[in-house]
């Protein structure tokens, strides 16, 4: 019968009206910004630097090893080595960069970076309300605005710090397993090569002393 | 530059026949209804369109070139773009190329999640083009509402999986990129379990519209013979009657392990593209509903695998898949080195757009915009 | 105060002004206070309608409307006239300067013309006049003339396609409106609306004597509103101002407040053809039951115009439009028809009542052969209408 489509369509929207004023899931508007939405977890946004404690610059994991500007796919990265080294979570002295730079205007969150850095060091930001009006440089940050804490890593994505930092422990720890040995066995060696000495001196003398001049 | 050489890159100049005093109307780049930047040249004889030459190249971003200088692996976020409403099926496109050049394995728990993403792209893909058909109706947006809530949905489920909504760059050579999170599959499951009621809502208030099908039944008919020499591809070469779909027709992946039907059309208009869209995304919600339950446990990356210093030797490959627009392909000649020496991508909005003119010749100029609609592209990889 | 004087509460009002002034000046000011209501009524009832409808279908698609500029947007009407009225003038070059001022002024006039002889209350009319409806429908025909001006003013050829085309569309819709309408005048015996309205004030049991309530009466009341919509360029028929069609058709070349003038004319159509079609079909401001006679005669009107509103709102949410040659087949070969029938159903049940005499039996035949007439001529012309154009439900096989 002509008529009997529309009348049906015109039943669904009157549902979808009707549903509107009772229901959540027929009136999905979030009123950005006084309301919004819970952030999703694995979100990405832009990248930021990692530090470990309170120092941003000596506890910055990054050395520099400008793996992430090679593999950045619009080449948004723009490190400069420096010149000395500082050490890193486990003691070693590793080089640091003396600038990093990350144009936000032309990076495009692809996460490559995140994937190839062999150091834990740069990781995705959850932060998305970066607009400047500064169009000359606003929209490039620097080592500075990039460098945030562990704890603010943790927060952001806490399955993927949990991860992280275990997986940083636990190289702590057979680096520090492997330093003991090395003490130990080092040590060990000392007190041998001590004991050994000894012996040779004491033989030497009681030897000195059957010396005729 | 000569006057000559300034002339031959110019788009053609519609020269007005006199004595017809043909109507010659410019449709965008500007238009509210062209699905992005996209000119449209029609001559038109009272209402009846004579001449049709798309102009197009307006989102053209060098994507081919920029693959030959830079790495396999930094393609991928790029190829995201191309078709930008369905990142996911883009990326296993290029992947599926990649791991035909190299010879890669895909672990079995990779593929399952590769099917899933598929398939839940395919259905938001789907009703976003039916939603902005009927926008182009005129129905004042009501139906792409509808769309869009459901779309939004499945945007979160990608976003907590591969961290962006529509920029996923989730695949790998060899895999996929990141795991599920902890409860992931059960928020997949919600929403696939609302799909059917949401199907059955745009049926109710879509399908026996007789305004709806007084404009789009006999409209924009393609023939098959027609369809199969320009090489159109997808749902508007199912429309018309022509049994090809690349999943049945290549086996990849492992869409031989789920039972799922293809539904064909018959004459090709407008209104058949319209219900085989619906009837897919069917089909695919029966997809999902037996690929999740199947998942099963492993790695999701070929363990051989890293992301740097990919070298694959000289040779080449094209590897295709069921995209919800049509057959994407990709194709790769690799010299050996880190970057391909030929990358190419066989767009299927742009195939499938190349009979318009074919489409349009002697129907309403308020037909074209619908037939364009039906053709269901995406500027991104029309333009590449 | 009783319901008396709360339902007689703007005449009242009127007399008490008018009685301040001079003799020889009452009956013009007694006119000039009746047509300040209507100017400052209607009008505001067109501001909340723009919110109403962008708030409705706003619902209707699972979004809120505006609700930024007052509680729930309210306000938001105020914030679009500022923005119409600041916005800059552009008159093409070659446009005809006089004509293209005078198309919105032509509108307005005379869609306000056709508010004078609406029946808004009991003894609520501006001119009692014996021809309302004839000068309402008129006066609603030269609407066609200033779209056509505005088109052909602004010497650009889409311009002219669009008004063109909203012309025809117009006046291919005039015929089902008028011979819809003159069902209810011919059952009546008088074109004065105030007459028609009273016509249909007696109640059986509880139950009003509307005229909707009869076949022929839901009938013509059907074909009315489907050329209502027509008439006003409202969705399902809005090719004419389509987005997505060539250009925005006939006001094209029209910015600021010549705009806000055609966007104002069209909705102000549409109410006052809403007004018409209650004062012939819905029994104009009577109440709907028997015992609810004590809410007052304006209330019920403006409660029926709203709820007209809502359903021209609904309908613009829901379908699709058609296009230009499918709209005019559907009134030259059906609505026209029908609407002829419907004439000659309606003199039959008048005739019908006449030879069977009263009692429930002659009521029921006569209902049951009107109505079965009606609907076998609905259900044929729509069958041949869909055949003609190939249009059908479909089934789909799957490949094996």
């Amino acid at each position: 019968m002509l008529g009997e489509g529309i009348l049906k369509g015109l039943a669904e929207t009157a549902k979808n009206f009707a549903g509107s004023f009772v229901s959540e899931d027929r009136l999905t508007t979030v009123e950005y910004p006084e309301q919004r939405l819970l952030p999703i977890e694995n979100t990405r946004d832009f990248p930021f630097l990692v530090y470990d404690g309170e120092d941003p610059e000596a506890g910055l994991r990054c050395v520099s090893c400008q793996i992430c500007e090679k593999e950045c796919p619009p080449k948004c990265i723009y490190i400069v080595k420096s010149t000395d080294k500082k050490p890193d979570y486990v003691g070693k002295p590793q080089f640091y960069p003396a600038r990093f730079d990350i144009d936000i205007s032309v990076c495009m969150s692809c996460q490559i970076c995140v994937e190839v850095c062999p150091f834990e060091a740069i990781k995705m930001d959850t932060e998305f309300e970066l607009s400047t009006d500064d169009r000359f440089g606003g929209l490039i940050l620097d080592k500075h605005k990039l460098a945030k804490s562990n704890e603010h890593f943790q927060r952001i994505h806490p399955t993927e710090a949990a991860e992280v930092d275990a997986r940083l422990a636990e190289e702590k720890e057979k680096v520090e397993a492997k330093a003991k040995a090395a003490a130990e066995a080092a040590a060990a060696k000392s007190a041998a090569e001590a004991a050994a000495r000894k012996a040779d001196a004491g033989s030497a003398g009681s030897n000195a002393e059957g010396v005729k001049p | 530059m000569s006057d000559l050489a300034i002339r031959s890159y110019l788009p053609p100049v519609i020269e007005v026949e006199s004595q017809d005093e043909l109507l010659e109307v410019a449709m965008g780049p500007h238009h509210p209804s062209t699905h992005g930047v996209f000119r449209m040249d029609v001559a038109l004889d009272g209402e009846r369109v004579v001449r049709l030459k798309p102009v197009f190249g307006y989102l053209h971003r060098n994507h081919e070139k920029i693959a030959e200088k830079t790495t396999y692996l930094a393609s991928m976020p790029y190829t995201d773009r191309l078709d930008y409403f369905c990142s996911m099926t883009n990326n296993w496109a290029y992947a599926l190329a990649v791991e035909k050049l190299a010879g890669i394995e895909v672990p079995e728990r990779a593929e399952y999640l590769r099917v899933i993403t598929a398939e839940l792209t395919r259905i938001q893909n789907h009703a976003s083009a039916i939603g902005f058909l009927l926008q182009e109706m005129g129905a004042s947006g009501t139906p792409l509402m509808y769309a869009f809530r459901e779309r939004e949905k499945i945007l979160d489920l990608f976003e907590s999986l591969s961290g962006s909504r529509m920029m996923c760059n989730y695949m790998r050579f060899g895999g996929c990129r990141v795991d599920l999170p902890a409860d992931w599959l059960d928020a997949a499951k919600l929403v696939v379990a609302g799909l059917p009621r949401f199907i059955d809502e745009i049926e109710a208030l879509l399908t026996s519209n007789e305004i709806l099908m007084a404009r789009s039944q006999g409209v924009g008919i393609l023939k098959p013979d027609l369809a199969v020499n320009a090489g159109v591809t997808g749902v508007m070469l199912r429309a018309t009657g022509v049994n090809y779909d690349l999943r049945k027709v290549d086996h990849y992946g492992i869409y031989d392990r789920f039972s799922f039907r293809v539904p064909l059309g018959e004459h090709g208009d407008i209104y058949d593209r319209y219900m085989l869209r619906v009837l897919e995304m069917r089909e695919s919600v029966k997809i999902l509903e037996q690929a999740i339950p199947q998942l099963p446990d492993g790695p999701i990356l070929d363990p051989k695998s890293k992301p740097r210093g990919f070298r694959p030797k000289p040779g080449e490959a094209y590897g295709r898949i069921e995209a919800p627009k049509g057959e994407l392909g990709f194709y790769l000649i690799s010299d050996g080195t880190g970057n391909p020496y030929r990358y190419r991508v066989r767009p299927p909005s742009l195939i499938n757009l190349t009979i318009l003119e074919d489409m349009c010749l002697g129907q309403n100029v308020a037909d074209v915009v619908l037939i364009f609609g039906s053709v269901d592209i995406v500027l991104g990889e029309v333009d590449r | 105060m009783n319901s008396a004087t709360l339902d007689q509460f703007f005449v009242l009002l009127q007399h008490h002004v008018a009685a301040l002034f001079p003799t020889v000046l009452q009956p013009w000011v007694s006119m000039i206070l009746g047509v300040v209501g209507i100017v400052a009524v209607f009008p505001a009832i067109f501001a909340l309608t723009t919110v109403l409808e962008r708030k409705g279908l706003g619902r209707m698609q699972n979004r809120l409307g505006p609700n930024r500029v007052g509680p729930f947007g309210i306000l938001q009407p105020i914030a679009d006239a500022i923005k119409s009225l600041t916005k800059e003038d552009i008159v093409p070059r070659n446009a005809d300067d006089v004509v293209h001022f005078l198309a919105p002024v032509v509108l307005v006039v005379a869609i306000f013309l056709g508010y004078a002889v609406l029946p808004v209350g009991r003894n609520m009319v501006l001119l009692n006049i014996d021809a309302g409806i004839l000068l309402f429908f008129a006066v609603g025909a030269s609407t066609e003339l200033s779209i056509f001006m505005a088109g052909w003013s602004s010497r650009n050829k889409y311009s002219l396609l669009g008004a063109m085309r909203a012309v025809a569309q117009m006046i291919s819709y005039e015929v089902p409106l008028l011979l819809a309408a003159v069902v209810a005048v011919m059952m009546t015996g008088s074109l004065a609306p105030t007459a028609i309205v009273q016509a249909q004030g007696g109640f059986t049991g509880i139950f009003p004597h509307w005229y909707v309530f009869t076949p022929w009466g839901f009938a013509g009341f059907t074909l009315f509103v489907v050329a209502a919509l027509a008439e006003t360029n409202r969705s399902p028929f809005d090719l004419p101002e389509g987005e997505s069609e060539l250009v925005a058709g006939y006001f094209t070349e029209y910015s600021g407040f010549k705009f806000a003038l055609f966007f104002l004319g069209e909705y102000l159509g549409m109410m006052s053809i809403a007004g018409y079609g209650i004062t012939l079909f819905l029994g104009g401001w009577g109440a709907p039951f028997s015992f609810l006679t004590f809410i007052p005669s304006w209330a019920w009107f403006f409660a029926k115009l709203f709820l007209a509103i809502f359903f021209f709102i609904w309908l613009r949410g829901t379908l699709p439009r058609l296009r230009q040659d499918q709209l005019m087949n559907f009134a030259w070969k059906f609505m026209l028809p029908l609407s002829l029938l419907n004439l000659c159903v309606a003199a039959a049940w008048r005739f019908l009542g006449e030879w069977l005499g009263g009692g429930t039996v002659a009521e029921l035949i006569r209902w049951l052969v009107c109505a079965a007439v009606l609907v076998l001529a609905y259900v044929l012309l729509a069958r041949t209408l869909l055949r003609q154009q190939n249009i059908s439900p479909r089934s789909y096989r799957y490949a094996d």
